[in-house]
């Protein structure tokens, strides 16, 4: 009973934070809030058995993702969001309600939340758990299958995090080139 | 009443999908646009993680004495996506850098305005 | 007294229980909750912190940032050449029942191998992303 209580009450906090963060407009309030929103869903996947999850959200959400965002926010030096226009905020308001609403309709004859007879459970499931330890010893399942049984996706995983890190050397990891402000000074004698 | 408890999670994650989708397409400067995308992320794995929660279980690493384990497939698919996420964040972000240094903003209107105007 | 006296105080305190923590959560992942990539991000974060209260050229005399990117390199290099040692003995692409006498040893080698191959890679990557960002600032 307790458990119910828990997660409808850290899934409210969840929902009121989103809904902060699209209404705000200082940029650096928008940032704090998105660390609170990762922690809170730290928390949850905690509460829903998945501590290997929650301890990867943490640290990734919470750590790397917001002292990142507060870097490019010191190197844009831009603070405030423009408040937005009158252009009417109408049409992104009905796609996203109907688009709210078919997926809705969608999750009506989904099975309930923590049924033990739902089918994700029952194939696949079943077969890792009564062989993960006498097939490779490891007493962590979630370790076992992403190192052994599935182990091509997580060679891939760490192919894609390769690749952002040169990515990102290619885009700001050289010195700071004068080319950038040489191109407006002549841009702006052209207008001139 | 059960119906709405077990379902509750659901309706959140697809309110939070919504937010974040809102967010991406109705506002216009750039840093906010990279959190609405992050926001929606997380809901898609609040999605995958409570379908794979089982009543009375827990965590799937084998102990003595427990008998009903989660279930740990879609844990292992969360995990790779949550890196894969913190990834191509660094990359947005990265770009949202060079995008301030040769427009001089990151207010979406005012990127448009420049191109259109050479 | 020095400004930010409480904040050197403390994080050279935390700093090396970070770090351990890392190594622990690296080689515990197959007996609770952990594994590579929460470790190698545990790991930066403690880097980050350092270089937060101390300054970036402090940070960068301890991991140049050579070293970073033949780090980045070298865990993704042992994780696919684990793979090439298995076919090379006999078995499958990444079947690492061959690479010891008997299966479960075999699995255990070859899953610590290829944990630790995927935490310097992720621990790498971030400490180049952090570095590219914050070095980007000061002309």
């Amino acid at each position: 009973m307790i458990d119910i209580v828990v997660n409808i009450t850290l899934l409210a906090f969840l929902a009121i934070t989103s809904v902060a963060i699209v209404r705000m407009t200082n940029l650096f309030a928008i940032i704090m809030l998105f660390g609170i929103f990762s922690l809170l869903s730290a928390g949850l996947f905690v509460v829903m058995d998945a501590p290997d999850v929650a301890f990867t959200e943490a640290a990734v959400g919470a750590g790397i993702s917001t002292v990142l965002m507060l870097a490019t926010l010191a190197l844009t030096k831009d603070h405030h969001e423009k408040s937005p226009l009158g252009h009417r905020p109408w049409l992104p308001l009905a796609v996203v309600g109907i688009t709210g609403a078919a997926l809705v309709y969608g999750t009506w004859d989904m099975p309930g939340f923590g049924d033990p007879d739902a089918p994700t459970q029952t194939h696949v499931a079943r077969y890792y758990i009564e062989n993960a330890v006498p097939e490779t010893g490891v007493p962590n399942i979630v370790t076992a299958v992403l190192a052994s049984y599935r182990g091509f996706d997580t060679l891939g995983e760490v192919a894609v995090v390769f690749t952002a890190g040169v990515a990102v050397l290619l885009l700001i990891g050289g010195k700071r080139s004068k080319t950038s402000t040489k191109v407006k000074h002549e841009r702006g004698q052209d207008e001139a | 009443m059960d119906f709405f408890i077990g379902h509750y999670n659901y309706w959140i994650v697809i309110l939070l999908m919504m937010v974040g989708l809102y967010t991406v397409i109705s506002r216009g400067n750039l840093i906010k646009k990279i959190i609405g995308l992050n926001i929606f992320q997380v809901s898609v794995f609040f999605l995958y993680i409570s379908m794979s929660t089982v009543e009375g279980g827990a965590a799937p690493i084998i102990t003595e004495g427990v008998e009903v384990y989660s279930n740990p497939l879609p844990h292992v698919l969360i995990l790779t996506a949550i890196v894969v996420g913190v990834a191509t964040t660094a990359l947005a972000l990265a770009l949202v850098v060079r995008i301030k240094e040769s427009y001089g903003t990151i207010e979406e209107d005012e990127i448009h305005e420049q191109d259109h105007s050479l | 007294m020095k400004p930010n006296l409480i904040l050197h105080v403390v994080s050279k305190f935390l700093i090396p229980l970070i770090i351990i923590f890392a190594l622990y959560v690296q080689f515990h992942g197959d007996f609770g909750p952990g594994g590579g990539f929460q470790a190698g991000v545990i790991f930066s974060a403690a880097i980050i912190l350092y270089a937060l209260v101390f300054g970036l050229d402090a940070a960068e005399e301890i991991i140049p940032s050579r070293l970073l990117r033949i780090l980045a390199s070298l865990g993704v290099v042992i994780y696919a050449g684990v793979g090439v040692v298995t076919l090379l003995l006999g078995g499958n692409y990444l079947d690492y029942s061959v690479l010891a006498s008997t299966q479960i040893a075999g699995q255990h080698l070859g899953i610590l191998l290829v944990e630790l191959g995927v935490g310097i890679s992720v621990a790498a990557v971030m400490l180049i992303i952090f570095f590219a960002f914050a070095g980007r600032g000061r002309e």
